[in-house]
């Protein structure tokens, strides 16, 4: 009795418990609208929850390794990724028109997978390594870091990456106290080199933002995403179809609706009710993030952990908010509910450092 | 290490952090509520609309064509019926080459050069992504042979289909007319009457006679079926069916034994006639030579023949009964005849010395009568027995046109009689303000005088004949002539009468009635001019004979049948009813270039009534021969 209590403390002791829950609900809602979008497909079922399995496993490898020893890994990490993506821009596989995948023998990975993890480590390492001034030229050098990888992954392209890269980045830089002039010099220099990126952006991605402005344009092409999508949650009114009953689901006129589109699947069988309990579930944790965040002990670890959690929140919203068609279609994942092991996985991985930053002994209390 | 982590913690440092990070928490709960207020949006105030959307993603309405009603003749014999039957179709659209597609399949299926052709004419008439037949009836072994290889084949298919035949074909082609495929034109018309939702799926439509004048009956209501539909096309379940309401069967006035025996007494010969009950105005028959076969027009007719009907001489396509007009000739007297005794400007006794001729006071021109050295003294009834022209002369001279045309055109002639089926002509009854509008020139006395016995401007369809011989024959009472005599309902099996539609009644005094009917039964009888085809016959038989000149003759010459070509050579005419004492048959028959009302004309009339009256089919020899009463036949033919 004492063995097993001992063995629980020690399985448990860097877990978070509050916020394993409410991932856990998340993912567990994931399933639920997973059986209805495949149409009860138990392969994919299983499939997803070995996904799972493995990102828990991730998750609480990572939480059990203290802070120290994951900054230490947050150079090689950026620099290995780099270099990944370099080998992609040269020797990467080409699908679907877009150069993502690289084959390393072994395997075939997607390096903008780990740039994911890696930039806000690297950035907030760098942070920390820049003593208690922050200069202007600490900031242009955190850009710099950041800049390399987005450029790298624009060219793939991959719009949706590049832009969850960024924020990540830009997180950190807002979370280490970037001045407020500089925020709104950035904002005015992004809006006035729009008319420089749309040169140099690729026709779908030109699509895609045109689509958005107004699917109708192109009903049976690129808007067709879109216009599927609003039918399915707007049809879906305050109380939802029901749970295997949405007609856009089941007839299949919603496309991707397992992936990025899984959103309007639970919106058109769950309507209003579930949307607003999907948004509290959705809080919940990242107050719990929050909570983490304001606990963090140095400034590594908030700011880990703040980028993290802000991250975690981009992804939902992105993705909701590209699902009820307010913003472009950008190939984005709805954080713990989408099907998929990659996303899964990067998400958990940051949920095991959140827990491992709570977890660990503080160095200082302030 | 440590040392490092110390130094960098300091409160104000903190302090920005927490703010940064407060920022980001109202950013968040910003952003939410953006989301929430689109959910909002979407699914609250929109929700209507979405549902919308969504309810015609996934329901698809499948129009279920009715089944077009069908025609009977009056004793239930049927004119026009549908059979099922499989068809191969081919949407253009969808075919990468429809020449090489025709070519690829006729090396499966037999198709000839003239299903290519009318293919060909039916792509040129038809919107590209319209399915259109290549071949119909297909037997089991083409569609096995098909069905085997229709993965070559995108964009062509097989369809169970429901056809149209017209088993009577030519005999009955002027009446019935023909279904064939809605075109561009028919759309345009159906969607201005607001049908279009009507003939969704429907692939024809009435074009001529009864199938297009009671289109609106013999449709049907289309049904439809709602089934949902998955996203790539596929049919689910179907959700609510409501079925077609089939067209309703008609059956018609017209005797199809009637309308044969008809036919065959014209033999190869043009022309029309139109038989009609005088007590109701029913049409009895309704007959224009040649007629073609009207099955041919269902699928879409080929070039070839097409051509064939188009350009013949014979014009089989012309409803002469309906649309071909002629001079009445002395068919026309009756009438004037009428006219004088009701106008009271000649009394039955008066009588006049005919030397042959007749001109106008003051003026050289003589209008010849048609027997040279004239009839001697002729009254009224004797005017109409031997059909004499000079007595009509005198007669028109001192009626004066707008006379003969107020009073004649009460007998409907000069205007469309309103029979159920379109295309009707008006034919022409001349008057002095109708010349004066045509052609700016005032009325001439001359004129009239041609009017007189039918020709001049005088224009009358078979039909308006038959009409205004059908108003004598029952005293006056001018009836809407009708082929449709009856309604089924396709669902109860009930059978609706159309009750006869008395348009109005002449006032005529039944004494002068009396005397021109008692001269067209002499017309019949031995000195008249149809004495050959009144011979024996076992009713009393009234009727005029009539000549219609296609050509005119100049002053002076002479009419030679044999110097003639054959197409200019007279049209023979012949108005007629029977039993005169009360009549069940009233006629009028056309018999193109063939001469003398009396000659050609008449002896068809014997037939149709022999038949009608008695039952007997044409070539009544036999019995004409028992009956005969040593009448000695005067072996005149006259006008």
């Amino acid at each position: 009795m004492i063995e097993i209590k001992k063995i629980w403390y020690y399985f448990t002791r860097y877990i978070d418990g509050f916020l394993l829950v409410g991932i856990i609900a998340l993912m567990l809602v994931g399933l639920i609208v997973l059986y209805s979008a495949t149409g009860a497909n138990i392969n994919k079922i299983s499939h997803q929850m070995i996904n799972i399995s493995i990102a828990l496993a991730v998750m609480w490898s990572v939480a059990n390794i203290p802070l120290q020893h994951i900054r230490r890994l947050a150079l090689p990490m950026y620099l290995i990724g780099l270099v990944l993506l370099i080998g992609v821009a040269l020797f990467g596989e080409i699908n679907n028109g877009a150069r993502r995948w690289l084959d390393i023998g072994i395997t075939r990975i997607q390096p903008s997978e780990l740039m994911k993890v890696a930039i806000p480590l690297m950035m907030a390492w760098y942070f920390d390594k820049h003593e208690i001034t922050l200069r202007l030229r600490d900031y242009i050098g955190a850009t710099v870091l950041l800049m390399l990888p987005v450029f790298l992954i624009l060219k793939q392209p991959d719009l949706g990456t590049a832009t969850l890269i960024s924020a990540s980045g830009f997180y950190v830089l807002f979370l280490a106290g970037l001045s407020w002039r500089i925020i709104t010099g950035l904002t005015i220099t992004v809006a006035g080199s729009f008319p420089v990126l749309w040169s140099i952006m690729h026709d779908y991605q030109r699509q895609r933002i045109m689509t958005l402005l107004d699917p109708s344009q192109d009903p049976l092409g690129a808007g067709y995403h879109i216009i599927q999508s609003s039918i399915a949650i707007g049809s879906g009114g305050i109380d939802g179809k029901g749970w295997q009953n949405g007609t856009q689901t089941q007839l299949d006129f919603l496309p991707e609706q397992s992936t990025d589109f899984i959103f309007a699947v639970f919106s058109e069988e769950f309507g209003l009710i579930g949307n607003t309990l999907l948004l509290l579930l959705y809080l919940i944790v990242i107050g719990r993030c929050m909570i983490i965040t304001v606990n963090a002990s140095t400034q590594f670890t908030r700011l880990i952990a703040g980028s993290i959690t802000l991250t975690f929140f981009t992804y939902i919203f992105v993705n909701m908010g590209m699902v009820s068609g307010i913003l472009p279609v950008v190939g984005v994942p709805l954080p713990l509910i989408s099907y998929g092991g990659t996303s899964m996985v990067t998400m958990l991985l940051g949920f095991g450092i959140l827990m491992s930053i709570q977890t660990h002994p503080k160095l200082i209390k302030t | 290490m440590k040392h490092k982590v110390e130094l960098r913690n300091h409160p104000a440092e903190l302090h920005k952090f927490r703010m940064r990070l407060a920022v980001s928490i109202g950013f968040i709960l910003i952003l939410f509520l953006i989301l929430y207020a689109r959910f909002y949006y979407l699914q609250v105030t929109q929700q209507e609309h979405y549902h919308t959307l969504a309810e015609a993603n996934r329901i698809t309405i499948l129009p279920l064509v009715p089944n077009r009603g069908l025609i009977y003749d009056r004793n239930g014999r049927v004119l026009a019926q549908n059979y099922s039957a499989y068809a191969l179709e081919i949407t253009p659209s969808k075919v990468p080459s429809v020449e090489s597609t025709l070519d690829e399949l006729a090396t499966l299926i037999e198709i000839t050069a003239t299903d290519r052709q009318r293919f060909k004419k039916l792509m040129k008439e038809s919107k590209r992504f319209k399915s259109l037949p290549i071949r119909n009836r297909l037997t089991d072994v083409e569609i096995a042979t098909f069905a085997a290889n229709r993965y070559r084949f995108p964009g062509v298919e097989i369809k169970a289909r429901v056809f149209r035949q017209y088993p009577e074909k030519e005999i009955v082609s002027h009446v019935v007319g023909y279904i064939s495929r809605i075109n561009d034109q028919d759309l345009e018309q159906l969607e201005l009457n607001g049908e279009l939702n009507n003939y969704r799926g429907s692939h024809h439509i009435g074009k001529i006679g009864i199938e297009q004048s009671y289109e609106t009956q013999l449709h049907g209501i289309t049904g439809f079926e709602e089934v949902e539909t998955d996203a790539a096309g596929r049919s689910i379940r179907v959700l609510s069916r409501t079925p077609p309401i089939p067209g309703n069967n008609l059956i018609l006035s017209l005797d199809l034994g009637l309308q044969e025996a008809a036919e065959k007494a014209f033999g190869d010969r043009r022309g029309a006639l139109v038989a009609l009950d005088p007590n109701n105005g029913e049409v009895l028959a309704f007959v224009s030579k040649p007629g073609y076969d009207n099955n041919l027009f269902i699928g879409g007719i080929d070039q070839e023949n097409w051509s064939l009907l188009n350009n013949s001489i014979d014009r089989p396509l012309n409803n002469r009964a309906l649309r071909g007009v002629y001079p009445p000739g002395s068919t026309f007297k009756p009438f004037m005849a009428l006219a004088a005794l009701e106008l009271g400007k000649r009394t039955p006794e008066y009588s006049m010395g005919d030397p042959g001729y007749f001109s106008l006071p003051g003026v050289d021109r003589r209008y010849r009568d048609w027997k040279p050295g004239g009839h001697g003294r002729v009254n009224l009834h004797k005017s109409l027995v031997v059909s004499c022209d000079t007595y009509y002369y005198s007669l028109a001279n001192d009626m004066g046109i707008d006379n003969i045309h107020n009073f004649i055109s009460q007998f409907g002639l000069g205007r469309k009689t309103g029979i159920d089926i379109e295309g009707e002509v008006s034919g022409l009854l001349p008057s002095s303000a109708w010349k004066m509008n045509q052609y700016k020139q005032k009325w001439y006395a001359g004129d009239t005088i041609s009017v007189s016995i039918g020709q001049g401007y005088n224009l009358a369809t078979p039909l308006q004949l038959a009409f205004a011989t059908m108003i004598i024959a029952n005293n006056g009472k001018a009836y809407l002539p009708r082929l449709v005599k009856q309604i089924q309902n396709s669902q109860t099996g009930s059978i609706e009468e159309l009750p006869p539609k008395l348009l109005y009644s002449l006032n005529l005094k039944p004494k002068n009635l009396e005397i021109v009917k008692s001269a067209l039964v002499d017309v019949t009888r031995p000195g008249g001019t149809a004495a050959k085809a009144g011979l024996n016959a076992a009713y009393t038989f009234a009727g005029k004979t009539g000549t219609s000149q296609v050509i005119g003759i100049k002053q002076g010459e002479r009419y030679n049948e044999k110097s003639i070509n054959e197409r200019h050579r007279d049209h023979a005419m012949f108005i007629a009813y029977a039993p005169a004492e009360d009549p069940k048959i009233a006629l009028a028959i056309l018999v193109e270039n063939t001469g003398t009302g009396g000659s050609t004309a008449a002896p068809i009339a014997r037939q149709v009534f022999d038949y009608f009256l008695l039952g007997q089919s044409p070539e009544p020899e036999a019995t004409i021969a028992k009956l005969t009463e040593s009448t000695e036949d005067h072996g005149h033919e006259h006008l």
